[in-house]
């Protein structure tokens, strides 16, 4: 039987595994947007698990908006990663530094 | 089910929401000659919003759509005055959006649904309202960072705003799960904020929700700009086209005091006692951080930025103390702080023309030979960010020392007004450029014959003389609305 404590772990390491990505990932702009999906994943987890063991499904419809807000902000990621591209012909983070301060 | 009485509850959102895919149909159609009514229809809706907000003001609180969507006289007036600061910020881009032909009408849906978002985080009742509300004005924001789409700075603005904004906005999630989980453990598990309120006291798990409220405070402190997590601040405010960094500085602080006020003060206010020092700890260093940076910029954009992160500073000194009486302050202070800011940046975009930003503090030197009333506009708008006696700024700054006295941070109070004295160094120094300099080949020169732009930024930089004599009113208003 998975318990409750199971879901909050596993939904604990993803975000974690999602922070790291964020701040660690030194080379692509695009590692960057899927540590962001993986996040949000995390929290999902989070609520379908807390929503599940308190029965109170209100948890697991912020999940469908959550998904479906996830899904539009990774098309204005990318819409924003191509202007990036455009712009400098390159999505190494290492060169995104034109303003420092 | 939604009633009819749900939807008038709602009517000023719905407006603004169809009114803007209207605009954005309409503007598909139009001839290019046809274009430049746009402007002169988004400010319409704009102000027919405002006329809807202040016309079918409720007595006390009301609730739509099951407690979904909270109506009261906090919501009310932060929503006229980001409807109005967006209407100014309309007024004071056109001159500088025709420069640069980015006057699409997609700056103008884009900004009105940013608008939308900022009406329903004010008026959210529940996390979710919240959550969306906050991603529609975050969306829209960075699509605006990066209107000026062939240049190289606002697509790097708006990669890190992105970035930083998504994370912060996971971390405000997995605070909301945290604490959602919290709430049923002992009591009903809820998303209403009000609710959450009344059950999070009984909780089985004080560490899930301690853990989750700091998950909050994070995300809460993103949005406003708060110190150590106020990195993307600057880079956006100079990358981004100048009239969205207007709107950022005014509408999107509107917004996240709204965000702040419903998550901490109406989902957690019974806790109080454990983020009152948390946010106290917080608004220390955005007020030390923000002041101290900005002495050593060049630039009026970052240097605004940074001012703004220590404003920031004094909205959460506001909030700190929290009570009515502090939530007030807060509230009296992000007013001025927007109407502040509209009008040092309108001062700017006034003098920005096609090829020259203006926004090098060196290209306002001696503009009171070129322009002298933009100069004395612009003084005005200084004295009133550094808290200068007789302007609007000095006052709300009281307002919110008093509040973290009365609430017990004296301590916070004094480290208040020792930044305060730091801040007037970078504020009068653009005075000192502006007066005593001698004017250089290739700085501003006189201002945009525009005239709506120069009536509306003179009413808007005289209205902080206008306020700072008579502000009484406007914070009994405040007063009013949280009871206090």
């Amino acid at each position: 039987m998975i318990s409750l404590a199971d879901f909050i772990v596993v939904a604990a390491i993803l975000f974690c595994i999602a922070a790291a990505g964020l701040f660690i990932n030194r080379k692509n702009v695009i590692v960057l947007l899927m540590s962001i999906e993986l996040m949000l994943l995390a929290v999902n987890t989070n609520f379908v698990g807390f929503s599940r063991f308190l029965g109170d499904v209100s948890g697991q419809v912020f999940v469908f908006f959550i998904l479906t807000v996830a899904a539009a902000e990774a098309a204005i990621g990318l819409a924003i990663l191509v202007l990036l591209f455009r712009t400098r012909s390159t999505i190494n983070i290492a060169d995104i530094d034109s303003m420092k301060g | 089910m939604p009633t009819l009485n749900d939807v008038l509850i709602m009517l000023p959102e719905l407006y603004v929401v169809t009114a803007t895919c209207f605009l954005f149909m309409l503007d598909a159609f139009m001839k290019p000659a046809q274009r430049p009514l746009l402007h002169w229809l988004a400010i319409g809706v704009l102000l027919v919003a405002i006329f809807m907000v202040v016309a079918g003001q409720p007595e006390g609180t009301v609730t739509a759509f099951g407690g979904m969507f909270v109506r009261d006289q906090v919501a009310e007036i932060i929503k006229v005055f980001a409807l109005a600061t967006t209407a100014m910020v309309f007024v004071y881009g056109r001159p500088y959006l025709i420069d640069r032909g980015l006057r699409g009408g997609e700056f103008y849906t884009l900004m009105l649904f940013a608008v939308v978002g900022i009406m329903l985080v004010v008026s959210a009742g529940n996390l979710l309202t919240l959550y969306l509300g906050l991603e529609l004005l975050a969306l829209s924001s960075y699509a605006l960072v990066a209107l000026n789409r062939d240049q190289k700075l606002p697509a790097e603005a708006a990669i890190k705003f992105f970035v930083l904004s998504a994370l912060a906005s996971g971390m405000l999630l997995y605070g909301m799960s945290m604490v959602y989980g919290a709430s049923g453990m002992g009591g009903e598990a809820t998303l209403g904020l009000a609710q959450l309120n009344q059950v999070l006291g009984y909780t089985t798990a004080p560490k899930l929700l301690q853990f989750g409220m700091i998950f909050m405070i994070v995300g809460v402190a993103f949005e406003l700009g708060i110190a150590p997590f106020h990195m993307w601040l600057p880079d956006v405010y100079h990358g981004a086209p100048s009239p969205v960094t207007t709107f950022i500085s005014a509408g999107s602080k509107l917004a996240a005091f709204g965000l702040a006020y419903r998550l901490l003060a109406t989902g957690m206010g019974d806790l109080g006692e454990q983020w009152r020092l948390i946010l106290a700890v917080l608004a220390t260093a955005s007020l030390v951080i923000g002041n101290l940076v900005a002495i050593v910029q060049t630039n009026f954009k970052r240097m605004m930025a940074y001012s703004t992160i220590s404003h920031m500073g004094y909205l959460l000194l506001g909030l700190s103390a929290g009570n009515p009486e502090g939530y007030a302050a807060a509230m009296f202070y992000a007013i001025c702080y927007a109407l502040m800011a509209v009008a040092a940046f309108g001062v700017m975009l006034a003098l920005s023309r096609a090829g020259f930003e203006c926004e090098e503090i060196s290209d306002f030197k001696g503009l009171n030979q070129k322009a002298p009333w933009m100069a004395f506009l612009m003084l005005l708008a200084m004295f009133s960010l550094a808290g200068v006696p007789p302007l609007f700024g000095f006052w709300a700054k009281v307002m919110v020392l008093e509040a973290a006295i009365h609430g017990g941070m004296l301590w916070l109070a004094i480290v208040g007004i020792v930044t305060a004295f730091i801040g007037l160094y970078y504020y009068l120094y653009v005075i000192k450029v502006m007066y005593f300099d001698q004017p250089e080949e290739g700085g501003a020169v006189a201002a945009k014959p525009d005239r709506s732009l120069r009536v509306v930024l003179s009413a808007n930089a005289l209205s902080l003389l206008v306020l700072g004599v008579w502000w009484g009113p406007l914070l009994g208003w405040c007063k009013r609305a949280f009871g206090a």
